[in-house]
C-alpha cells in the first residue's frame, strides 16, 4: 500500500499513523480476552491484602472504548490520506477507506479474532441517518423542485425496471446454468434484483462530492438515490415475504402498489410534521441559544425513527423534515447556532461515511462467502447494462416533457453515476436465513466493489474527457439573486398573459401562501415579514463584513470601486470644518478605537452555558437595542469621518476608507456620501441641516437593514465617548426619525 | 368563409416558419390573443392590464410595457407602441422559447444574448443603452413593492450594492474620480453569465414540439 513508500521527508506522520493503527487494532482485539485483574468485591475480605494502587478493569469500559477506538481509527485513516499528496487525487476516498477496511479485516482475521460485521441495526439506525440528514438539510431546493419530475421518474420507474430486469435475467441465467444455481427460484432472483438495483446515496455522495459536476446532473443522480428508497423498501419487503411463501398473486401486486404510495407519501408526511414542529420550536429559542442545534438534530432523528416504526421510508422522512425545517429554522436561530448545525452535520456525516466504508471492507473479509463465477459476473454486467438501458429509455420519454432536454453527455453521466453501496449490502445482510444468502451477499459485495472502485475512479477522468460542465465555484452574487427573483416574476407574468397555469404559477402561489400564513407562525418576530431579497442581502453583507474582519481590517480591499464611482458627481457646498493636524487625528482615532476595544471586553456574569456576547451574535436582537447601538456607532463614525476627510476631497489611500474593522463598504460608501447627499429625490429630511448633519441620509437608510446587522459587530455595548456627548444631544431625534424604519423589514 | 380561413392558416404558417413555434402553438396563442383583445385585431395596454393573473405581480407594469416596447420587435425602432397586433405579440413570446437539442453552442449563445437583451430593455426604460443607478434602483423597488412595507431605503441599499458589484467585476480598477455611467449591455451579459439564461428564461408553451429555432431575426 502507498503508505510505506514515500520519500523520507514525510515519513514520520505516515509511520506514526501506521504504528498507531497497529497498536489500536491489537488493543481492540486483545481486549477480547483481557483477563480480569481487578478486585471486584471488596466486601469479601477473607484476609487482608495490600491496598490496590493500580487496577486493571477493562470490561467496565469495553463497549465505549472499542467504539471510540474504531472511530478514531477511521478518522486517522482519513487524515492519513490527505497527507499523501497524489493518491487522494486519483483514487476517491471511499476506495481508500474500503481498502483500509480490507486490511484491518485481514489483520484481525490473521490474529484469529472475529471481526465485527456491518451489523444492520448499527448501520440503519446510527450510521445512515447523519448522512441523509446532512444531505437533506443542505439539499439545494430550487434545482431539486425544478427537476422533481425527472428525478421521480428515474427513481421509481428506473429502479423498478432495474429490479425486474435483473431479477428476470438472473433467473434465466440460473435456470440455464443449472448446477449449484439450479435451486434459485424466480422470487429469490427478484428479491436479489430489488436489493441490488437501487442507487446508493452514500456512495453517490462520496464520489460526486469530489468531482464537482454541474448542479443539474448532481441533483439528478443524487435525488434519484434518495427517492428510490421508497421503491426499495416496498420491493424488498414484498419479495422477502413472498420468497418465504413461494407465490405471489395479483392481489399482492396491487397491494404492493398501494403500499408504495403509503410508504412514500407517509414518509414525506411524517417528515413534514416533524419539520414543522422543529420550525415552530425554534421560534421560541431566543433565550436558550445553546440548545438550538439539538432541536434540529433530535426532531430529524425522531422523524427517521418514527417512519421506521411504521416501515415507511425513513430516508424520505428525513429529507422532508430537513427541507421543511430549514428556511424557518435559519430565520430563527442565531448565527452561531447555524454554524454549529452546519458543522455538526458535516462532521457526523463524514464520520459515518468513513465508518461505513471501513466496515464494508472489514465485513468483506469476515463474512462467509460463496463464490460462483457465473452468478457474480452476470450480476455485475447486468447491473451496468440494465442501468444504461433504463437511463436511455427513460430519458427518451422524459425529454418530451422537459423544457431543457438532457443531452447524451448528461445521460452518460447519470447512467455511469449509478453507484451501489452499503445499503445494498446491509439489506442483503438483513435477509433471513435463505439458502442463497451467502451467494447473494458475495455478488452484492462484488457489485459494490466494482461500482465504487471502477466507476468511482474512472468517473473523474471521464468527466474531464467529456468536458461535462462543472459546478460554478463562485457564490451567488446579489445581481444574480435580484435577477433570479425578477425572472420568477417575469415568467409567472408571461404565463399569466399566455393564459395557462404553468409551474411558475403554482410556485408563485405556494410562495405567497408561505409568506402570508406559514411564515407568520414559524418565524419569530419581524423576520417573518422579511422578503427573501432582503435576507439574502443581509446575509451577504454579514459575510463580507466577517471576511473583512478575518483578513485584517486594512489588509486588502476588494477592488477600489466605491460608491463615489457610481454616484453621479455633484458639487457640494463648502464645508466649514476645522482642519486638524495629523497628530491630533491619530490621537482621536486611537481614543475611538480603544473605546471600542474596551467595550468588547466587558463581560456579563459568567455562566458555563452562556455564549459570550459577540459582535456577530444575534440577528434577532431587540430593536431598541439595535437602534441604540446604531446611534452610537454612527456617532463614532461620523466623528472620524469628519476628522479625516476634509472638505469634499477624497484622499485616495484606500486604507483611509477602512477605518473600523469589518467596515469596508460602510465607510467607503459613507465617505462618498457627502457628494451623494444632494442626489436623489428620496434623501431624507434635508431640512435639519447642520455641519454634522451632512453625513448622508444614505447611511442610516441603508443601514436600516444591512447595517442593523453590521453595526452589531461594532463592539456591541455602548461606547462612552465623551467627545460625542454634545453632538449626540442634537442627534437622537433626527437619528430616531431616520432610523424609524425598523431594522428587519 | 373558406377563403379567409385559408388566409389565416397561411398567415399562421408563415409566422410559424418565421418564429419557430409550431402551427399548433401559434393557433393556441392566437386564440389567447383574441381572448385578450376582445376579438379585435390589436391589443392595447388596457387589455393586458385587465388580466387577473398579473394582479399580484410586482413587476406587472414592466411586463406589460415590454409587450409594447418597439425594441423587442427587433425592427430597429425605439419607443413604445400603443397597440400591437398578433405578429408583434408572438414575437415577444418568442423570447421565451426553450433551446432545442439540436442547437449548437453558438446558437445557444445567440439565444442567450437575445433573452438578456429582452431583460435589458425591461430595465433600461429611457433607452439610452445603459442601466443607470436610478433605473436599477427602480427595478429593485418594484421587486420589493408587493412584499410589504419595506421602505425605499432597503431597495436603495440593495441596488447600490448590486451596482457596486457590477462595477467591480467589469471595471475593477477605477480611479476615485472616475464615474461609472451605468450598466451597458456587455456588462449586463457579464454579470449574468452564471445564470445561463437560455435554460432558465423559458416557459412551457402548450404543445411542446418546437422544430425550428429561428425567432424573427435570421441567423
Amino acid at each position: 500500500m502507498a503508505l510505506s513508500c514515500h520519500p523520507l521527508g514525510s515519513f514520520p506522520p505516515r509511520l506514526s499513523v501506521c504504528v498507531l493503527l497497529i497498536v489500536f487494532v491489537a488493543a481492540a482485539s486483545a481486549s477480547h480476552d483481557a483477563p480480569q485483574d481487578g478486585t471486584h468485591d471488596p466486601t469479601n475480605v477473607t484476609h487482608k491484602k495490600g491496598f490496590p494502587v493500580l487496577l486493571f478493569n477493562y470490561d467496565h469500559v469495553r463497549t465505549p472504548f472499542e467504539i471510540s477506538l474504531w472511530i478514531l481509527l477511521a478518522l486517522l485513516m482519513k487524515l492519513g490520506f490527505h497527507v499523501i499528496p497524489r493518491v487522494s487525487q486519483v483514487v476517491p476516498e471511499s476506495c481508500l477507506l474500503i481498502v483500509v477496511g480490507l486490511l484491518v479485516g485481514g489483520f484481525i482475521k490473521a490474529i484469529g479474532e472475529k471481526a465485527p460485521a456491518l451489523d444492520d441495526t448499527l448501520f440503519f439506525l446510527y450510521l445512515l441517518p447523519p448522512i441523509i440528514l446532512d444531505a437533506g438539510y443542505f439539499l439545494p431546493v430550487r434545482p431539486f423542485t425544478e427537476n422533481v419530475g425527472t428525478i421521480l421518474v428515474f427513481a421509481v420507474v428506473g429502479t423498478l425496471w432495474n429490479a425486474f430486469f435483473m431479477g428476470g435475467v438472473m433467473y434465466g441465467v440460473c435456470w440455464l446454468e443449472g448446477g449449484p444455481l439450479a435451486g434459485v427460484d424466480l422470487l429469490s432472483c427478484l428479491l436479489f434484483g430489488s436489493i441490488v438495483s437501487a442507487v446508493d446515496p452514500v456512495a453517490v455522495l462520496a464520489v460526486f462530492e469530489e468531482i464537482h459536476i454541474n448542479e443539474l446532473l448532481h441533483i439528478l443522480v443524487f435525488g434519484e438515490s434518495l427517492l428510490n428508497d421508497a421503491v426499495t423498501v416496498v420491493l424488498y419487503h414484498l419479495f422477502k415475504e413472498f420468497s418465504a411463501v413461494g407465490t405471489v398473486t395479483v392481489l399482492d401486486g396491487v397491494l404492493a402498489v398501494v403500499c408504495f404510495f403509503v410508504v412514500s407519501l407517509g414518509g414525506l408526511l411524517v417528515g413534514a410534521i416533524y419539520g414543522v414542529l422543529g420550525a415552530f420550536t425554534s421560534r421560541f429559542t431566543s433565550h436558550t441559544r445553546v440548545i438550538e442545534p439539538l432541536f434540529v438534530f433530535l426532531y430529524s432523528y425522531m422523524a427517521y425513527l418514527s417512519a421506521e416504526v411504521f416501515h415507511l421510508s425513513g430516508i424520505m422522512s428525513l429529507i422532508a423534515c430537513g427541507v421543511t425545517m430549514r428556511p424557518y429554522v435559519e430565520a430563527n436561530v442565531s448565527h452561531k447556532s447555524y454554524t454549529t448545525i452546519k458543522y455538526f452535520l458535516k462532521m457526523w456525516s463524514s464520520v459515518s461515511e468513513t465508518l461505513i466504508f471501513i466496515f464494508l471492507g472489514v465485513s468483506t473479509v469476515a463474512g462467509p462467502h460463496a463464490w460462483n463465477w457465473t452468478f457474480v459476473v452476470v450480476t455485475v454486467v447486468l447491473c451496468l447494462v440494465s442501468r444504461v438501458m433504463g437511463v436511455i429509455g427513460l430519458t427518451y420519454v422524459i425529454n418530451k416533457f422537459r423544457i431543457v432536454k438532457l443531452t447524451k453527455k448528461d445521460q452518460f453521466i447519470v447512467a455511469y453515476g449509478g453507484l451501489r453501496g452499503a445499503i445494498a449490502y446491509s439489506l442483503g445482510f438483513l435477509l433471513p436465513d435463505h439458502p442463497m444468502k451467502t451467494l447473494f451477499l458475495t455478488a452484492i459485495i462484488t457489485v459494490v466493489f466494482f461500482t465504487v472502485f471502477v466507476q468511482g475512479m474512472t468517473i473523474r477522468p471521464l468527466v474531464e474527457l467529456l468536458a461535462v460542465k462543472k459546478k460554478k465555484e463562485t457564490r451567488r452574487s446579489i445581481n444574480e439573486e435580484i435577477h433570479t427573483q425578477f425572472l420568477d416574476h417575469l415568467l409567472t407574468g408571461i404565463e399569466g398573459v399566455c393564459g395557462h397555469y404553468g409551474h411558475h404559477h403554482w410556485k408563485d402561489k405556494l410562495n405567497r401562501f408561505n409568506k402570508t400564513y406559514v411564515k407568520r407562525w414559524l418565524i419569530a418576530g419581524e423576520r417573518s415579514m422579511e422578503p427573501q431579497l432582503i435576507s439574502f442581502y443581509n446575509k451577504m453583507e454579514m459575510r463580507q463584513a466577517m471576511m473583512m474582519v478575518e483578513s485584517g481590517s486594512s489588509a486588502k480591499l476588494p477592488g477600489l470601486i466605491s460608491m463615489q464611482n457610481i454616484q453621479p458627481k455633484v458639487e457640494s457646498r463648502g464645508r466649514t470644518i476645522p482642519k486638524i493636524s495629523k497628530g491630533r487625528e491619530e490621537e482621536i482615532r486611537r481614543i475611538l478605537r480603544s473605546n471600542l476595544q474596551q467595550t468588547k471586553q466587558r463581560l456579563r456574569s459568567y455562566s458555563r452555558h452562556d455564549l459570550f456576547a459577540d459582535p456577530f451574535e444575534d440577528m434577532n436582537e431587540n430593536l431598541s437595542e439595535m437602534r441604540f447601538r446604531k446611534q452610537r456607532v454612527e456617532m463614532e463614525r461620523r466623528m472620524s469621518h469628519y476628522l479625516t476627510v476634509p472638505a469634499n476631497r477624497q484622499e485616495t489611500p484606500p486604507v483611509r476608507r477602512v477605518r473600523f474593522e469589518s467596515d469596508d463598504q460602510e465607510s467607503s460608501r459613507e465617505s462618498s456620501g457627502v457628494r451623494a447627499r444632494n442626489v436623489g429625490p428620496n434623501s431624507s429630511p434635508a431640512d435639519a441641516i447642520s455641519v454634522l448633519e451632512e453625513s448622508p441620509p444614505l447611511r442610516p437608510n441603508r443601514r436600516s437593514d444591512g447595517g442593523a446587522r453590521r453595526s452589531a459587530e461594532h463592539g456591541a455595548q455602548a461606547t462612552d465617548d465623551d467627545d460625542d456627548a454634545e453632538e449626540e444631544k442634537g442627534e437622537p431625534q433626527t437619528q430616531a426619525r431616520r432610523v424609524s424604519d425598523p431594522g428587519p423589514n | 368563409m373558406g377563403a379567409s380561413q385559408t388566409r389565416t392558416e397561411d398567415v399562421f404558417q408563415e409566422l410559424s416558419d418565421k418564429t419557430g413555434f409550431s402551427l399548433e402553438q401559434i393557433r393556441i396563442l392566437h386564440k389567447r390573443f383574441r381572448q385578450l383583445s376582445g376579438d379585435e385585431d390589436t391589443i392595447s395596454k388596457e387589455n393586458l392590464e385587465k388580466i387577473q393573473a398579473l394582479d399580484k405581480n410586482p413587476i406587472r407594469n414592466q411586463i406589460i410595457e415590454a409587450f409594447f416596447d418597439k425594441r423587442n420587435q427587433n425592427d430597429g425602432e425605439v419607443g413604445s407602441s400603443r397597440e400591437i397586433g398578433f405578429q408583434q405579440f408572438v414575437k415577444v413570446m418568442c423570447h421565451f422559447k426553450p433551446p432545442t437539442l439540436k442547437m449548437t453552442t453558438e446558437d445557444k449563445e445567440a439565444m442567450r444574448r437575445e433573452k438578456l437583451r429582452f431583460l435589458f430593455n425591461m430595465h433600461d426604460t429611457d433607452n439610452d443603452g445603459t442601466i443607470t443607478l436610478d433605473e436599477y434602483r427602480k427595478v429593485v423597488e418594484e421587486l420589493l413593492s408587493k412584499s410589504g412595507a419595506i421602505g425605499l431605503e432597503a431597495a436603495k441599499a440593495i441596488a447600490d450594492a448590486a451596482m457596486l458589484e457590477v462595477a467591480s467585476i467589469n471595471v475593477p480598477h477605477m480611479e476615485p474620480h472616475e464615474f461609472y455611467e451605468g450598466i451597458t449591455f456587455e456588462h449586463f451579459e457579464q454579470i449574468l453569465k452564471g445564470l445561463e439564461m437560455e435554460s432558465r428564461m423559458n416557459i412551457r408553451f402548450l404543445d411542446v414540439d418546437t422544430s425550428t429555432m429561428h425567432c424573427g431575426k435570421s441567423q
